[in-house]
Parts: structure tokens; C-alpha cells; sequence
């Protein structure tokens, strides 16, 4: 039979403020355990929430981002359900009436077509504590530093049919919540988190199957493995003749398999009810303008001005703009650099650039090249003082601080390009007498081996020759 | 708004029938009052468990009274003067008591509170 896959995801996404949703502890990362819990966070009695204005901001520019519904009038419900880490019996979160609504989400598969996913809802929610097991003699320890930071619920429609595009759709999304600047995207410090609800179908059944919801996918490659290993349990259940529970199921990469999380039949009887400390968040108009018009360059408008301004392919604009930072480091060295190419900016910064970084493990701000010695490197290669291989060994200097601009590098090693058509002459001529078979082949007609020559110049010029020059010299005095 | 309306009486379905029963319960039986002790972890006798039974059936059957009412495009209030909920800067403003709030933790461990094992 033919199965049809139905994918939705749930993205946590923590907002990057100072203090927490409802309290005036810090949210900063990495702190002594219990060291920014207060009163409020550990619910002692008595205390009351007041809203932090900035988490609604960001949750207001995540809904403008995706052209959402706002929720003029929005409420905070009690969550209930017990747990350790949870110290009041409850989360405060949203239910009927989150404060983003409906919008949607354009992302690029790889056969480079587009499809829309719906983003249902986005609420705002405080984050629970965390509980360590095992290192405490049969107890369970509890830090609750992170209860209370504020967090963004992103959920999406059931729109996404495969886990290649559950990982664009959450590509898509950490690189817009970066773009806006309300979360850091950390997923190592779970900064960023992903929930998917998975099921599967016969194909063309309009009904959707039951779902089970897969946990402790955090990182974009367990969410791909993570939903692919699902997808083939509940396929292969199926065929066997049995049927889907809907549960709560725990990835495990070590062993890439899923596996049920709990059987509570109670587990989802959370009693959502409004939370009588808050009074129901209403969006000032002027509030989301103000915002609407802070709102910076998105992701997708950016890669379409770099299409047309720059003339770069759908591919080259897609890549440089996947991340703020690497759009901006672009968008910068090609300012700099002189002459200001933009193809050949777009080639190096994906190439040579993305390769270093991706070696080293670097993000592009971490990159020891910046973009204006990148730009200085960009413009010895555009007005043909060093060719393209040259500049890969300016480059490898720059990167290892051999040097504090190309042209130091350039000028301390020797490796201005020669231009000079009297020595490429020379050269050419010694090739020629060095290598009388394949000036035969090439003379009896096999052109191709005019590479095998022209590599031989470049060798005996140290690889400062102009290649150009060199393959025109080399055919005009071959043919001669 | 009628969105809203809507959404808040579905609420006070949820409210007061937990049992996830889109009927109205009338009366509660003892499985009922002792899955709602346990949902909010209340210890009780189970001699009063017909008592409690019956004193919550009666607060339902006053909801299926007000439930009579039509409270079509009346949107929920939420407080009697329509206040809205004020928001506050983002700063930090409170300081480590971890000592202090620990003083009266039944156990704790280098900062942590602990807690009996929780299995996942």
C-alpha cells in the first residue's frame, strides 16, 4: 500500500529577554543552579505575575513575520499538571486565545520549488525548571533557573509530508526568529525546541491517521532521523494489521528508535482555565505599529533583493541569506571590496569561506576573516593582482592571522599575479620544449590536453601566472 | 468577538465537566470524585467520597441552571472595572536568596532542591 506522511511540529522557541515572562529574575544561561529562582518562579504563596512587555513585543514581531492574525484580546490560562519542576501545579500559558494567530510560512524543498505551511498559532508560555536524575541517591534533583523564562509555542499545520520538509519548515523558522532578534537560537542550550506529531495515512484518505507525538528531537538532524524511524514504526504497524495509539514517544538517537513515554490515561487532562492573577494582554494598535515599521529585512524578501540587485541565482541568494549574519557579512565585504563583484563575492563567501567555517565548526561570526579583509582579499582577485588559486592561499593566511590584510600577504610572499607577457612567453616556450608529446597530441588534434599544459605553466610560475593569458599564449603559439 | 464568546463557554464546559464529556454531567459517582482527588492530588476519605459526590453534583446542577441563560456575544469578564493587564520593563530586578528560600526546603544538595525519584 501507499502511505502518505502528515507532519506537524510544535517549536519552542525561548525569547531572548533580560528578565523572565512574569518575574524579575534573570534568564541569562549557565548559572548556579537556583541562583535565579525567585519567589515568583518557585510560586511561593502570595506572589503575583506581572507580564514582561518585551516577550509580548517579540511575540507580536514573530506574528508580523509570518503575517499572522494578532489577537486583539488574548489570555493566560493555568496549565495544570504536577510535576517537580513545576512548582506551582500549573504553567501559565495560552489555550483558546494565543496572542498570534493564523499565519503561514513559505519554505524551499530541495527540487527548489516552494510550498506554504501554515502556522496555526503562537502563544506565549513560561518555561518549566529542569529535573536531573540519577546523581542524587535515589533522588531527583531540581534547578529551576529556567522556570519562568518566557518561551514562544510556534504550531504549525499538519502541512509537511516528509521529514526533509519538517527540517526546512524548522530551518526556515530559527533563521526568522534570529532574523527578528527574539531568540538566539541556541539549540545546544534549548534555546530552540522542536515537538513533531507524526501519523501516516493511505494514500488519498482524506481522514488523518492518529498521531503520536515524538519528543527529544532537538537538533535538525534527530528531527529528520528522529521522524523517519516513526514514519517506518507506524508503517510497518499498520501493514502487520495493528493500529497507531496516540502517545507521547521518546526518540533515542543512540539507537535510532522510538519509543513510548508515558501511558498516563490522564496525561493530557491538563483543566486549562484563565488565570484569575492576569487579566486578558490587549495589543495596543500603536503598539504593533511601532513594531511593524522596527521590523528588519526578512528572510525571503532579502534573497529576492539579492536576486535582482545582485543577479545571483535562486541558490547562491537562498544560501547567503540563510542566516542574518551571513547576509550581512556578504552584503558587506561586497561593499568593500573594489572592484564590487557580486558573483564572485557570492562564490568565495559559499565556497572557500563556508568550507573554512564548516571545518573549523566557526559560525560566520566567529570567522577570524572578517569582511573587510575578506573584501580586501575579494579585490586583488577582481582587478587581477593574485588568480583564484593564489587567493585560496591568501585566504588560508588570512584565516591563520599570517598577515593583517591580502595585500601584506600578498606582497610579503610574493605572489603578485604575472602579468608581464614576455615572462608568460618564457615560461610557455620551456613548457613547450619540455613536453613534445602532448604538443603532438594537441597538434594531431586532441585539444583537451591543452589543460595538462596550461597546469604545467602554472606549476613553473608558482602558480602566479594569469591562467587567462596563459591558455591564450599557449594556443596562439601551439597553433602557430 | 463572537470567537471569544464561544471559546470561553466551550471553557466553562471544560471547567466544570472534566471528564471530557460534552454532555452535562448531573451526577458525579465515586470513580468521578476520586479521579478529580487524584487530578489535583487531594487525599480524602473515602467515607466522604458520597458526600463530596453529591455536593458537587449540586454545584453542576446549578451550572446547567445558569447554562439555561443565553450568554450569546457576551464576551467573559474578566475584571468589574475592564481592566486590561499592565506590562512591566524588562529588567532584572531580583537578586540570589537561594539560601533564604532553601532554609525551608525539606532537602536539598549543592544548590538543587531534591525531591523523591521521579520516574520518567
Amino acid at each position: 500500500m501507499e502511505w502518505e506522511v502528515v507532519i506537524g511540529l510544535e517549536i519552542h522557541a525561548q525569547l531572548a529577554t533580560k528578565s523572565k515572562i512574569f518575574s524579575g529574575a534573570s534568564t541569562q544561561y549557565g548559572a548556579q543552579p537556583n541562583t535565579q529562582a525567585c519567589a515568583v518562579d518557585l510560586g511561593f504563596p502570595g506572589v503575583l505575575p506581572v507580564l514582561n512587555q518585551e516577550a509580548v513585543k517579540m511575540a507580536i514581531k514573530f506574528g508580523l513575520a509570518v503575517g499572522a492574525e494578532l489577537t486583539p484580546r488574548s489570555v493566560f490560562e493555568r496549565k495544570n499538571y504536577f510535576y517537580p519542576d513545576l512548582p506551582k501545579g500549573y504553567q501559565i500559558s495560552q489555550f483558546e486565545l494565543p496572542v498570534v494567530g493564523k499565519g503561514e510560512l513559505t519554505i524551499e524543498l530541495e527540487d527548489g520549488t516552494e510550498k506554504v505551511i501554515g502556522i496555526t498559532r503562537a502563544h506565549l508560555e513560561e518555561d518549566a525548571g529542569k529535573s536531573m536524575h540519577g546523581n542524587f541517591g535515589g533522588h531527583t534533583g531540581v534547578d529551576l533557573n529556567r522556570a519562568g523564562t518566557p518561551l514562544l509555542e510556534i504550531v504549525s499545520e499538519p502541512d509537511m509530508s516528509s521529514a526533509k520538509e519538517a527540517v526546512a519548515y524548522m530551518k526556515k523558522i530559527h533563521a526568522l526568529v534570529r532574523y527578528i532578534d527574539i531568540c538566539d537560537g541556541n539549540m545546544q542550550e534549548g534555546s530552540f525546541r522542536c515537538d513533531a506529531n507524526v501519523s501516516v495515512r493511505s494514500m488519498g484518505q482524506k481522514e488523518l491517521g492518529t498521531r503520536a507525538e515524538l519528543k527529544n528531537i532537538n537538533s535538525f538532524r534527530n528531527v529528520e532521523r528522529g521522524i523517519n524511524v516513526e514514519v517506518e514504526r507506524q508503517i510497518e504497524l499498520l501493514e502487520e494489521g495493528g493500529t497507531v495509539v496516540q502517545e507521547t514517544r521518546l526518540y533515542d538517537a543512540d539507537k535510532n528508535e522510538t519509543r513510548s513515554m508515558r501511558s498516563k490515561e490522564e496525561a493530557n487532562d491538563y483543566r486549562y482555565f484563565p488565570d484569575p492573577d492576569l487579566l486578558p494582554l490587549v495589543l495596543e494598535e500603536s503598539m504593533i505599529e511601532s513594531i511593524r515599521r522596527s521590523l528588519p529585512e526578512l528572510p525571503n524578501a532579502k534573497r529576492d533583493r539579492f536576486v535582482q540587485e545582485f543577479k545571483l541565482s535562486d541558490y547562491d541568494a537562498t544560501v547567503l541569506t540563510s542566516t542574518r549574519e551571513l547576509a550581512d557579512y556578504y552584503e558587506s565585504a561586497l561593499k568593500q571590496a573594489k572592484p564590487s563583484d557580486p558573483k564572485l563575492c557570492a562564490n568565495w563567501v559559499t565556497g572557500t569561506l563556508s568550507a573554512a567555517l564548516n571545518k573549523a565548526d566557526l559560525d560566520i561570526t566567529e570567522s577570524p576573516v572578517d569582511a573587510a579583509k575578506f573584501a580586501g582579499l575579494l579585490s586583488r582577485i577582481g582587478d587581477n593582482t593574485i588568480s583564484g588559486n593564489i587567493a585560496k592561499k591568501v585566504f588560508e593566511a588570512l584565516w591563520h592571522g599570517e598577515g593583517d590584510s591580502a595585500d601584506t600577504i600578498i606582497e610579503a610572499q610574493g605572489l603578485k599575479q604575472v602579468t608581464d607577457a614576455g615572462a608568460i612567453e618564457a615560461i610557455v616556450d620551456e613548457v613547450i620544449a619540455k613536453c613534445p608529446d602532448q604538443v603532438a597530441d594537441y597538434r594531431g588534434g586532441k585539444e583537451q590536453i591543452i589543460g595538462f599544459l596550461v597546469g604545467q605553466v602554472m606549476q613553473a610560475s608558482k602558480g602566479k601566472a594569469n591562467p587567462a593569458q596563459v591558455n591564450e599564449v599557449l594556443r596562439k603559439k601551439l597553433t602557430s | 468577538m463572537q470567537g471569544a464568546v464561544e471559546q470561553a463557554q466551550n471553557h466553562l464546559n471544560y471547567l466544570f465537566f472534566p471528564l471530557n464529556s460534552t454532555e452535562p454531567v448531573m451526577s458525579l459517582d465515586r470513580t468521578d470524585v476520586e479521579k478529580i482527588a487524584h487530578l489535583a492530588r487531594l487525599g480524602i476519605n473515602g467515607q466522604d467520597i458520597p458526600e463530596y459526590a453529591q455536593t458537587l453534583s449540586n454545584i453542576f446542577a446549578l451550572v446547567e441552571q445558569m447554562n439555561e441563560v443565553d450568554t450569546h456575544n457576551i464576551i467573559p469578564m474578566a475584571h468589574p472595572l475592564d481592566a486590561v493587564q499592565r506590562l512591566r520593563e524588562d529588567c532584572v530586578t531580583e537578586t540570589n536568596q537561594r539560601e533564604l528560600f532553601q532554609s525551608i526546603a525539606p532537602k536539598t544538595e549543592a544548590g538543587v532542591y531534591l525531591v523523591p525519584q521521579v520516574i520518567e
